[in-house]
């Protein structure tokens, strides 16, 4: 499955080739789910607050499907 | 001592100390300035007429020893632009400078019978008025740097800029930062025009030798103040490098787009393809490349948080300070530009105008809609700027925002509720939002009512932004605790950590508890926000609104929004529920 993924802000040191907003194009075995894929990513579970599927959140367990654009996002507020 | 109320008079030109009433002796912030204003100004009145008054009052525990980030000011009044009332707080030196005077709130009323304008100074001995006239015409950056000439101690500085002065519904009120740059704002609901109407250009606070805020219960302050600190040292967002002080408010662009929630091109869309050339990200990467200006910058002395920063252009001279999401989102997202300089250029033109930036990039965006230049037209846009300092007819338009531009341009969607345009959060995309836009007596106000924490950030638990279940509860919930933090004197922001860890929530109230010598916890916040609103909410209905007020813009209701492609259609009376409570308490 090919999918789409965006790291913002603090999470984006530990994808430090993707410009600003620019996705990572991967493909993932059927099945996985949006916590592998952010093991596979390297991202520390403890600074991710948010996943976003297209847009909605997500859990953790859930599993990704083929063409997903997904956002692994940090701590986030303001305003 | 006791606080004391300073009036000052511009009627016949005096300043008087009075003891606080009673009924006013608990409040501080937006408490007091909301019970001030709900007793002493006609709901009925005319914004910018002989009746209405300014009032400015600090937090409680501003002024404290070290109480982490609580340098905020409550401005209120009743707003030239919603009719009904308004606080709008700011940053910046005016809060702790006016608290260590003694001074709970000053009011501002009456008008000068000989038609002149003032400024006036404020320190330990009193209070004097003098003539401005050699002030009229200047932008705040202009008049900040004035003051400091002419006054010793870099005092705090409150002032409008020419948009003020020509009393138009988009006027903000400056408040100096410690660089003496004007950048901080209470900004919304045309207080400037407030403060014009008395004729009074700037008030210059000096809070040398004076008597300093009393703290009844010191013990107790300083256990509460530690485990907040604690919470904001330990939180992701606000800690040392987190999320607000590597990248400001403005980290929320990028984030806020995903979730399909960014107004864009005036309302039309929830995605904007140029996001990331806006965002906090970028922000912070221009001032690595530049080596110029700087991000986790301090707003007011003493904030922890650190979440404001200072903007260079290319050639590394400084253009503006902050840059912030609502911000980048108004004159940028909204207009269709995606060049953070711009952003930056007008955000420098509003800061010196004395313009809420919000209010102003909505405007632009109606004029884009109504023809008078095309989404994108960057160099179109800041040119708009010199109408409004100029004062021309175009430029009053604009200066009088964004209804009364979209009367005169002849568009229909106007992104507003109770008459003020819309922060950056799309309420068809994040239901929680749009029900505070559409209830809180402030009209449209992202800040009274953040829900986008559990909505979007997974802050203070975690809900869907797609559904109304629950919404009305949940907004109600954050407008009462907001309506005490802006109490307080805290930032805002520390509600963000304070939600996701319950020691530093009691912390919080129990610094408020130790200044005040008051028995309150953390469980009687919500009744004590909600004796705020109930006030606020009082006064606009004796100014006219009815439940019909509370209601999103027709347009929302049957143009799909993009990328989600979803309308609001929350019934109305899920949203009368909100407020039903004022009159069954």
């Amino acid at each position: 499955m090919r999918v789409e993924v965006r790291v913002f802000a603090t999470l984006r040191r530990y994808l430090p080739e993707l410009g600003i907003g620019e996705p990572k194009i991967m493909d993932v075995p059927d099945g996985t789910t949006f916590d592998q894929l952010r093991e596979m990513l390297g991202l520390p579970a403890d600074e991710v607050k948010v996943i976003m599927r297209n847009g909605l959140q997500v859990e953790p367990e859930d599993v990704i499907h083929d063409g997903d654009r997904i956002a692994y996002i940090p701590a986030t507020g303001g305003g | 001592m006791t606080r004391k109320i300073l009036r000052i008079n511009m009627t016949d030109l005096t300043a008087t100390y009075e003891d606080i009433p009673e009924k006013w002796a608990k409040w501080a912030g937006r408490g007091l300035t909301s019970s001030i204003v709900f007793d002493e100004v006609d709901p009925t009145c005319h914004p910018l007429g002989p009746n209405n008054k300014l009032v400015i009052a600090p937090g409680w525990v501003s002024g404290t020893p070290a109480a982490p980030s609580s340098g905020r000011t409550s401005f209120g009044g009743k707003s030239p632009l919603t009719g009904g009332i308004k606080e709008a707080n700011s940053g910046g030196l005016s809060s702790q400078k006016i608290a260590k005077l003694g001074i709970a709130a000053i009011i501002l009323e009456g008008q000068p019978k000989d038609g002149k304008w003032y400024s006036i100074f404020i320190n330990k001995d009193g209070v004097k008025f003098e003539d401005a006239s050699d002030l009229l015409g200047k932008g705040m950056e202009e008049v900040d740097r004035i003051m400091w000439e002419r006054y010793d101690h870099k005092p705090a500085v409150i002032g409008i800029g020419p948009v003020g002065e020509r009393l138009a519904a988009n006027a903000g009120i400056s408040v100096n930062d410690p660089e003496n740059n004007p950048g901080r704002y209470a900004g919304r609901g045309g207080l400037g025009a407030v403060m014009g109407a008395r004729h009074v250009k700037a008030i210059v606070v000096d809070d040398k030798g004076g008597p300093g805020v009393e703290i009844k219960d010191m013990a107790l302050f300083k256990k509460g103040r530690k485990k907040l600190i604690d919470a904001i040292m330990a939180h992701d967002l606000t800690k040392p490098g987190g999320g607000l002080n590597a990248y400001g408010t403005d980290v929320l662009m990028n984030i806020i787009n995903e979730a399909g929630g960014l107004p864009t091109r005036n309302f039309s869309s929830g995605q904007f393809e140029g996001a990331a050339k806006i965002s906090g990200e970028m922000i912070a990467e221009m001032v690595e490349k530049r080596k110029a200006g700087m991000t986790g910058h301090a707003c007011h002395p003493g904030c922890i948080i650190q979440c404001s920063n200072i903007y260079p252009g290319p050639d590394g001279t400084i253009i503006a300070s902050p840059i912030e999401y609502e911000t980048a989102f108004a004159l940028g997202a909204n207009c269709g530009i995606d060049d953070l300089d711009f952003v930056a250029k007008m955000t420098k033109a509003c800061n010196d105008l004395g313009l809420d930036t919000i209010e102003m990039g909505n405007t632009i965006a109606i004029a884009m809609e109504g023809g008078l230049l095309e989404f994108g037209d960057k160099e179109g846009a800041l040119a708009l700027f010199d109408h409004i300092a100029k004062g021309t007819p175009l430029g009053r338009v604009l200066s009088n925002g964004v209804e009364a531009t979209a009367k005169v341009f002849g568009v229909h969607r106007t992104p507003t509720v109770k008459g003020q345009s819309m922060p950056a959060y799309e309420p068809r995309a994040i239901k929680g939002i749009g029900v505070t836009y559409a209830t809180t007596p402030m009209g449209a106000d992202h800040t009274s009512g953040y829900t986008i924490a559990p909505e979007i950030a997974g802050i203070g638990g975690k809900v869907d932004p797609m559904t109304y279940e629950g919404k009305a509860d949940l907004s109600l919930a954050f407008q009462a605790t907001t309506a005490f933090i802006d109490s307080s004197g805290y930032c805002l922001f520390i509600a963000f950590p304070i939600l996701d860890i319950a020691e530093g929530f009691e912390g919080m109230v129990e610094s408020v508890a130790g200044v005040m010598g008051w028995p309150v916890e953390a469980t009687d916040v919500v009744a004590i926000g909600k004796e705020i609103l109930k006030k606020e909410r009082l006064f606009n209905e004796a100014a006219g609104f009815t439940n019909q007020d509370d209601r999103l813009p027709e347009f929302m209701r049957y143009e799909p929004l993009p990328p989600h492609n979803v309308v609001w259609d929350m019934p109305d009376e899920e949203l009368d529920r909100v407020y039903a409570w004022v009159h069954e308490d």
